[in-house]
């Protein structure tokens, strides 16, 4: 078990954990934090399989896509945050609707 | 040689101590105002004596003073985010505790 | 990366539970304040995993953007949601569950999915290259020193100039729709006040020497520009507003001034060498600084103004 790999393994299970959270929670501002974190996960996997070059320095492509991918999940949480606050304006709550609620 | 890393090792081992003390305070005291004032006081300090243990160890006086100047701003960005918290709790009415 | 040793197996693993225990608490919390505060525990986490994994610039961009913006982005929209919907209603509205009998079913596909990529990565080659050695060997023609700046910059840096646009459409998005900025709240308090008049000044040189390290060490464009956002996320805190003249086309110019860099490079060296972005060797480095410094002003401006929300004030009298 080496670094990569440990680090690789807590990546899928971040990523199984938040698609469990996105699913399930019905408030909107919830489901970008699960969002979030699942985006984490994955670039934690990324950037563990950049690191199995053994003793040389990791590979600086998944990096440079990883960073890449922070910057464009910011402004993709931006936009999605404003989203949210305008359903909340026009509705008066910021979960979407339960249709089919037993 | 032998010497600076003991002791810088002795200053990083003091440095954590000090931040599990302001860990154990922010977990145990019951009012936001003393988990503040642990925080700040101890992880400060344990800052201060992190940052030293690494100075030792530093390439170069560049880097040592890069070290400090971080130690310098999470003193300030610290007391000033705990000044902001603190005032924000007292207009939002929470008292302080009293035994 | 070597193999583990028992140290550092034991801090991995610690570090490795943490982040699952952060994020597990940060998902479930009941309180959606804590829920904030917890995830922007978990992006400082991540910080600290990235220099594990020997991904310094990861590193800064992660305590930057991931975290500190991020957090700020949230609490933000977390103010202004409190504010829309009744204040009673937050509590009970952010209860999670929506069907208590379907949990289970939900639960048992995240585990599938975990464990299918699970048996994936575990079969995937302990050692494997990458393009660590095509990076390696073009380094010296790429005009910086720094692998990671080279790709991002010179490499695949086509890529860079799309991340640019979406950064300019994503504020595009948030001004359409109109929604509300943060209010200007009271007058700061005198070590507010304090804070910003110090710290904004040391923000801005930080970010120019973040924007000029990074040609030989770990920094570069995203992490000044997240440094330049911050200071100006600060200044908005401290409820500094600039004055109606600069609202309209010099905000306009800095946002756009880091993609139309990347535009216009990209045609002239399309008319130069025939490919688009192919940097001559010789002048590589200073293009790439011209285009760094011009991404690092828009990357600030950007995320400040994505803090704000909403549009400008002085274009009231526009629309």
């Amino acid at each position: 078990m080496s670094t990569s790999l440990l680090y690789a393994l807590v990546g899928i299970g971040l990523f199984s954990l938040s698609l469990y959270g996105l699913i399930v929670h019905s408030h909107l501002l919830r489901k970008i934090l699960a969002l979030n974190i699942m985006g984490s996960g994955i670039f934690l996997v990324l950037v563990a399989l950049a690191g199995r070059t053994g003793e040389a320095p990791p590979d600086a492509v998944p990096h440079a896509m990883v960073i890449t991918g922070i910057v464009v999940a910011v402004s993709a949480t931006a936009l999605a945050l404003t989203l949210m606050l305008k359903l909340a304006a026009e509705t008066g709550r910021a979960e979407l609707p339960d249709e089919g609620r037993e | 040689m032998m010497l600076i890393d003991y002791l810088s090792a002795v200053l990083l081992i003091a440095g954590a101590v000090f931040f599990l003390a302001g860990t154990v305070g922010l977990l145990r005291f019951s009012d936001v105002y003393m988990r503040l004032h642990a925080l700040t006081k101890a992880d400060n300090v344990g800052l201060g004596l992190m940052t030293a243990g690494l100075v030792m160890q530093a390439e170069s006086w560049a880097v040592a003073g890069k070290l400090l100047l971080i130690w310098l701003l999470v003193l300030l960005a610290g007391a000033g985010v705990a000044h902001l918290i603190a005032s924000g709790a007292l207009k939002r009415g929470i008292r302080v505790w009293k035994r | 990366m070597e193999a583990l040793t028992l140290l550092g197996w034991m801090f991995d693993g610690l570090l490795g539970l943490g982040l699952l225990w952060v994020a597990w608490r940060a998902l479930t919390s009941p309180d959606l304040f804590r829920a904030i505060v917890l995830f922007i525990a978990f992006g400082l986490l991540m910080a600290l995993a990235w220099v594990r994994l020997e991904a310094p610039d990861v590193a800064l961009a992660e305590a930057a953007i991931g975290a500190g913006l991020t957090g700020a982005l949230l609490l933000a929209a977390f103010a202004k949601l409190s504010s829309i919907t009744a204040s009673g209603d937050e509590k009970q509205a952010d209860s999670a569950r929506i069907y208590s009998h379907q949990l289970y079913w939900i639960a048992a596909v995240a585990l599938l999915v975990a464990a299918g990529l699970g048996y994936v990565i575990l079969s995937l080659p302990p050692y494997a290259a990458g393009l660590s050695v095509e990076v390696a060997a073009n380094l010296q023609t790429s005009g910086v020193s720094h692998p990671v700046t080279a790709v991002l910059l010179n490499f695949r840096g086509y890529d860079t100039l799309l991340e640019m646009v979406v950064l300019l459409v994503a504020l595009l998005g948030v001004w359409s729709l109109g929604g509300p900025a943060i209010g200007r709240g009271s007058a700061p308090g005198p070590v507010l006040d304090m804070m910003a008049r110090v710290l904004v000044p040391l923000l801005i040189m930080v970010a120019a020497y973040l924007l000029w390290v990074g040609a030989h060490a770990p920094g570069g464009a995203f992490q000044a520009g997240a440094v330049l956002g911050a200071a100006g996320v600060l200044l908005l805190l401290a409820d500094w507003r600039p004055r109606a003249g600069l609202m309209g086309w010099p905000l306009r110019l800095m946002l756009v001034a880091g993609p139309a860099a990347f535009v216009v490079m990209a045609a002239l060296l399309y008319m130069v060498e025939g490919r688009l972005l192919a940097f001559p060797p010789a002048q590589a480095g200073m293009l790439i600084l011209m285009l760094e410094t011009a991404a690092t002003v828009s990357i600030g401006v950007t995320l400040a103004a994505l803090f704000l929300g909403g549009r400008p004030q002085s274009d009231k009298e526009h629309t």
